[in-house]
């Protein structure tokens, strides 16, 4: 099996992807519910994602 | 005050509410486990089965492409127990995706680098997110959801 090489927010924003659909497909009752739920966790996970690095920067200085 | 005592009463009734037969859910849970998105299928939900294959198998295959490592279960102090069992048990959750890599003989030692801390946390979140996929098979089997 091929090895990858991801960056950090590439790995991050691919888990944010995957698990944003899973918790949009378990949580809401209509399709439409579904796929806003999940566009609105991946969108939070992004914000958050964002948020932390910035963070860490100024952490970091 | 009525509407508090109905609110009351009507708690009360679901309360009691009977568990439902095993082989309602049975069934459909155990599937679930061991192929993501499978209680779906059993159920008739394919399109929702399907979404949560592709996430769940793509989260694993993530982990196993960052060369994650497995968990084993180890017992020690109390922080070394909730890891290690608990990665243990969250590795074996994801179903037939992890009992065909240990299968075919994947086994990566657990050592320093970004990309193996990330594959080994994709490897736990993909049984994880089975779990979640397990939880609503069980409400759609037992009636609570469509």
């Amino acid at each position: 099996m091929p090895k990858i090489a991801l960056s950090h927010m590439e790995a991050a924003a691919l888990f944010a992807f995957f698990a944003s659909i899973v918790l949009g497909v378990v949580s809401k009752r209509t399709d439409r519910d579904r796929l806003r739920y999940g566009l609105y966790c991946f969108g939070y996970f992004i914000v958050a994602l964002f948020g932390l690095g910035w963070l860490m920067y100024f952490g970091h200085r | 005050m009525i509407e508090s005592k109905k609110n009351m009463a009507e708690q009360a009734k679901t309360q009691k509410e009977p568990a439902a037969p095993l082989n309602t859910w049975l069934p459909a849970v155990a599937i679930a486990w061991l192929v993501p998105g499978g209680g779906h299928f059993y159920l008739g939900k394919r399109g929702r089965g399907l979404l949560l294959l592709f996430s769940v198998l793509s989260m694993f295959v993530l982990g196993l492409t960052s060369r994650g490592a497995f968990f084993q279960p180890q017992t020690g102090d109390l922080l070394t127990t909730l890891i290690y069992c608990g990665g243990f048990l969250g590795d074996v959750l994801s179903g037939f995706p992890y009992f065909l890599a240990v299968w075919m003989g994947y086994a990566q030692p657990d050592m320093p680098g970004m990309m193996h801390d990330y594959g080994t946390k994709f490897l736990v979140s993909a049984g994880l997110l089975n779990v979640l996929a397990m939880v609503d098979a069980f409400e759609i089997a037992v009636g609570r959801k469509d």
